[in-house]
């Protein structure tokens, strides 16, 4: 009842700066597969994402986290056409939700994070980091609901999002959606976009560093916030090696 | 090694250098003072190439090259060291990985085989002791959450690991107490000078005061107003300068021009 296969249209929250057309080419059926994770109390459940085909993708999970259970999400959206990564969580009693994010790329695609945190219960922590970094006539956009219900008290909730937009007609777009119902909760989120710092590619340049090493060495140190949570070293290397690799390509 | 002739800069449409003439010679220490405003940071940042600072008129050879044909990264490379009055923050770049970026980049262009990271960190650290400061301030990322202090510090690190030709130094002294002063000043005589001489090295230091001229002895001294060198001395210009003023010296320059 709750999902019908029809499709979205810019009148939903969640789909305002999507690309429908690429919705339409899944088509309503696909668009509606959930992936169901389920966490037991206690236990962590660690995944990562790389988002890098040429197709139109959209990838939904539905995760339900235990009393104390941690799930860990990492993601590079860096694919050529449009692509979206929907994570919807609820949390138990102490339970932590951690999402790092990059979306990269130019062309005209749109790539797109978009979560929802359910605090259902007491104690629970969530924290999502997003980066986008585009170029051309592209778009990278982060819609991040979090939802606390009346009693879940105590909750800690993060939300940081940071664009950079390497050429004119590049752009960005974060919702943060905050819905609270408890009254002794912190929840904090905060947006910034902005273009490379020029004195420090200039700073670089005195150093000897030629421009597009400079922007790269930026661009790593941009995305690097939204990994750095990442236990796995090897891991979190492969997903910047994929970040980067999108910005080589793009010979800017 | 360095040959300025009749440069005109202007930044924001508004001329700040109107004709300044200056040449330092291989193994030589040239202090440039003058009262603010009078063109030294501007000097600096058109030898640097720094983007909103157009050249209108004249030349500057470095090294038999023609300077500005050059881009920012290549001047490095060439062997121009800019020493900034306010070092600029990079954070998540780690002083090691910036400095070795660098400095395998300007190897590249020399057609030197890059450092290992073994090579590299070994010759930071020789450098950074130099200076007094440890790998966990090199560690730390560029300029991040460093005091002033630190910061010329760490300029003059890696001037150290860069090893130019010749060095253009913008108010290095600027935001250092006393104790910061002379391992700065030491730091830059063990570089650009050190014992035994070299003879291929050169300094253009700008400065607004004698106390880092009693550490770095200049060769020559000039004084920088309005756009132009109006006077080049021996060291004893900078105490002149020091204990009259800029205008009593201005005053008789301009008088003896006129």
């Amino acid at each position: 009842m709750s999902e019908l296969a029809t499709l979205p249209t810019r009148h939903d929250e969640a789909w305002r700066y999507a690309d429908i057309a690429a919705a339409e080419a899944i088509g309503a059926e696909a668009l509606n597969t959930w992936r169901e994770v389920s966490v037991a109390a206690g236990e962590t459940h660690r995944e990562t994402f790389v988002l890098d085909g040429d197709a139109p993708v959209v990838t939904r999970l539905r995760v339900a986290l235990g009393e104390g259970a941690r799930a860990e999400f990492f993601a590079v959206n860096a694919a050529s056409g449009s692509a979206r990564l929907e994570i919807e969580v609820t949390l138990a009693r102490a339970a932590h939700f951690e999402f790092g994010g990059v979306t990269i790329g130019g062309g005209d695609a749109s790539r797109e994070f978009v979560t929802k945190t359910i605090h259902a219960e007491p104690d629970g922590t969530s924290n999502q980091t997003v980066r986008s970094v585009h170029w051309g006539t592209a778009s990278g956009n982060f819609l991040g609901e979090i939802n606390v219900a009346r009693h879940a008290q105590k909750t800690d909730a993060a939300q940081d999002f940071k664009a950079l937009l390497l050429e004119k007609g590049a752009s960005a777009n974060t919702v943060p959606q905050l819905e609270i119902f408890a009254d002794d909760v912190k929840c904090a989120h905060g947006a910034t976009m902005g273009q490379l710092d020029e004195n420090a590619r200039y700073y670089m340049a005195a150093r000897g560093i030629a421009p597009d090493v400079a922007q790269r060495l930026l661009v790593q140190a941009f995305i690097g916030d939204a990994l750095v949570a990442m236990g796995d070293i090897n891991a979190q290397a492969q997903l910047l090696d994929v970040a980067l690799a999108a910005l080589e390509r793009s010979a800017l | 090694m360095l040959k300025i002739e009749d440069l005109h800069a202007e930044t924001a449409g508004k001329a700040i250098l109107k004709g300044l003439s200056l040449e330092i010679r291989s193994g030589e220490v040239h202090a440039i003072m003058g009262p603010n405003g009078a063109g030294k940071s501007t000097l600096a940042n058109v030898l640097g190439g720094k983007p909103g600072y157009e050249v209108t008129g004249g030349s500057v050879e470095f090294l038999g090259e023609d300077l500005l044909e050059l881009d920012p990264h290549e001047r490095a490379a060439a062997g121009l060291f800019l020493g900034f009055q306010y070092p600029v923050e990079v954070p998540g770049v780690s002083n090691v990985q910036f400095l070795r970026e660098a400095l395998n980049a300007q190897r590249k262009v020399r057609d030197e085989e890059p450092l290992s990271g073994g090579e590299f960190l070994k010759l930071a650290k020789e450098k950074a002791g130099l200076l007094g400061m440890d790998m966990d301030m090199l560690k730390r990322h560029v300029n991040v959450g460093f005091s002033g202090g630190e910061k010329k510090r760490a300029e003059m690190v890696q001037m150290g690991i860069l090893a130019p030709s010749l060095a253009v130094l913008d108010e290095t002294d600027s935001g250092l107490d006393i104790d910061a002063l002379r391992v700065v000043g030491e730091g830059i005589n063990a570089i650009m000078r050190p014992q035994g001489g070299a003879a291929d090295k050169g300094v253009l230091l700008i400065t607004h005061y004698q106390r880092l001229l009693d550490v770095v002895k200049p060769d020559l001294v000039s004084v920088l107003a309005d756009g132009r060198i109006i006077e080049t001395g021996g060291p004893e210009l900078a105490l002149r300068l020091e204990n009259e003023g800029y205008d009593a010296v201005m005053a008789e320059n301009l008088g003896a021009a006129a």
